[in-house]
């Protein structure tokens, strides 16, 4: 198969996995005096931390906002082997950056990142010296948004909340191509922000099996149903690999505070549980690879197939580490996970 | 930040003026004959907005799981919240298929799990907040977003009086 450019699908992904090589982006190691190291040359396994406060929800149907605050200074101390919970957001950004936080509300208020992470996430980030009106919390609709629970603004001097089908932002004119993907990515992703922090949540999905990381970027582009077919394989591996998200990803943190393990993306109470948790990492496909491990675990308890049994393996996951797309690793003996 | 059931005309509101590109259409409650109105329903509240999605915007609302409604032949869903006595709020979702069969279709493809099995169409599966029953070719899914020892007992009243609005 031939791009519009003429260049083969090998062709191409062998050069945007070249130029993700070279850039040592997608994926980041942090050395302990923060200097960025791509893992190739770090020789360090993808770490993958989850952290889970049991007593997260107490008798609310919410989180409670100063366990989720401890739980996140929790999980990125441990990822970045810091002694207090500021120096993990200085070494992820500076000042000056605008920095995108990549919601996912396409399930409403009962399966969406919760606002109180987002909440804990934007003080952090403050108090690393962002300003607030640096600060871009995102997702593809405004409606979407709202459902979720968070406070639509488009304020400049302010953090904004704001989605892409506003009518001052949209999508960007440019076509981006990545093997099977022909799309146009969000101006807020493209134009407005310096770098994004994924702020997905963990779930089955029907299509994928798995979504959490590499899957929420399909809140990114502006025909994501065209590349939902053959579990959306390859396209959400060949999503991540356009320049814009490979070189502005900065870091996950998954929400698993509720989960979901069948039924998925769209939320069915029946099918969700407290997982408790919170999932931080620099490899998104090591991420992945962890989620599916955790909702297999979980349909395996409640006697439901495995996910490829049940007819939508998230294959996409291997794709994306393939030696091609280059974008983490999906090998257990490569990702150190740690659970505190 | 919080979901306060008192948010739902705001929040209906809002929505509305915000996302009107967004490819459903937006309807007056009087328009909708599926959805009982306010006070139909011992306890129940309506907000005011019912959104309907055509086939080829479903994904706008349930992204990828769009495909198995599509797949079984799924013609429009609308959507309305509701609350009940300001205790807990529930969204209704109506898919009218183009046959009984792709109502079944999508039913059947479900987990039953733990599910009670109340009277309630041609078949129906009642979990500890949510609701689902389908009837010739609507397949009808309430989601309460609280859990509370009333839920399940006022869902499937809610759901007795949407049934008796859908046509076999």
């Amino acid at each position: 198969m031939k791009t519009p450019e003429g260049k083969t699908r090998r062709d191409f992904l062998k050069g945007c996995a070249l130029g993700a090589l070279a850039a040592g982006a997608g994926r980041y190691v942090f050395a302990t005096d923060g200097k960025v190291i791509p893992p190739a040359a770090a020789g360090a396994k993808s770490k993958v931390v989850v952290a889970r406060d049991p007593s997260l929800y107490a008798t609310s149907p919410t989180p409670d906002s100063a366990r989720v605050q401890k739980l996140l200074d929790q999980a990125m101390q441990h990822f970045f082997d810091s002694p207090d919970p500021i120096s993990p957001w200085k070494k992820l950004v500076h000042p000056g950056e605008v920095v995108g936080l990549k919601v996912n509300t396409i399930a409403g208020r009962g399966l969406s990142t919760h606002p109180v992470l987002v909440a804990a996430i934007t003080e952090r980030l403050q108090q690393a010296g962002v300003k607030p009106s640096n600060i871009i919390v995102w997702d593809r609709t405004n409606e979407e948004l709202d459902r979720a629970g968070f406070a639509l603004s488009n304020d400049p001097n302010h953090i904004r909340f704001v989605g892409t089908d506003s009518k001052q932002i949209g999508y960007d004119e440019t076509v981006f191509t990545a093997g099977s993907v022909h799309t146009r990515l969000s101006n807020l992703l493209t134009r407005a922000c310096d770098c994004m922090i994924n702020l997905p949540i963990l779930k089955n999905h029907e299509m994928a099996g798995v979504t959490l990381a590499l899957k929420n970027m399909y809140g990114v582009n502006n025909n994501p149903d065209k590349f939902h077919h053959n579990n959306c394989c390859p396209g959400v591996a060949d999503l991540n690999l356009l320049p814009p998200i490979r070189n502005k990803f900065r870091f996950v943190v998954g929400d698993a505070m509720t989960a979901c393990f069948a039924g998925g993306p769209d939320y069915k109470p029946q099918y969700s549980w407290r997982y408790n948790g919170l999932m931080v990492a620099s490899d998104p496909v090591a991420i992945d690879t962890t989620a599916w491990q955790i909702i297999e675990k979980k349909r395996a308890e409640r006697g439901l197939n495995t996910l490829a049994q049940a007819g939508m393996p998230p294959n996409y996951i291997a794709v994306a580490a393939d030696p091609l797309h280059g974008l983490g690793t999906n090998d257990p003996n490569h990702i150190e996970l740690l659970e505190v | 930040m919080n979901h306060s059931l008192h948010r739902i005309p705001s929040v209906a509101l809002l929505s509305v003026i915000l996302c009107l590109a967004s490819g459903c259409q937006r309807h007056t409650a009087s328009s909708i004959s599926l959805f009982p109105e306010s006070g139909e329903v011992s306890g129940w509240t309506k907000a005011p907005e019912v959104r309907t999605f055509p086939a080829d915007k479903l994904s706008d609302y349930i992204d990828g799981d769009a495909e198995k409604y599509l797949k079984a032949g799924v013609r429009s869903t609308s959507t309305a919240d509701y609350k009940f006595k300001d205790q807990f709020q529930v969204t209704v979702d109506i898919y009218t298929m183009s046959t009984a069969d792709g109502a079944k279709t999508v039913f059947e493809s479900e987990p039953a799990m733990d599910a009670k099995t109340p009277a309630l169409g041609d078949a129906a599966r009642l979990f500890a907040q949510s609701l689902i029953f389908r009837k010739g070719p609507y397949l009808v899914r309430m989601v309460a977003y609280q859990d509370s020892p009333e839920v399940t007992q006022a869902m499937v009243k809610l759901g007795l009086a949407v049934e008796k609005k859908l046509s076999p």
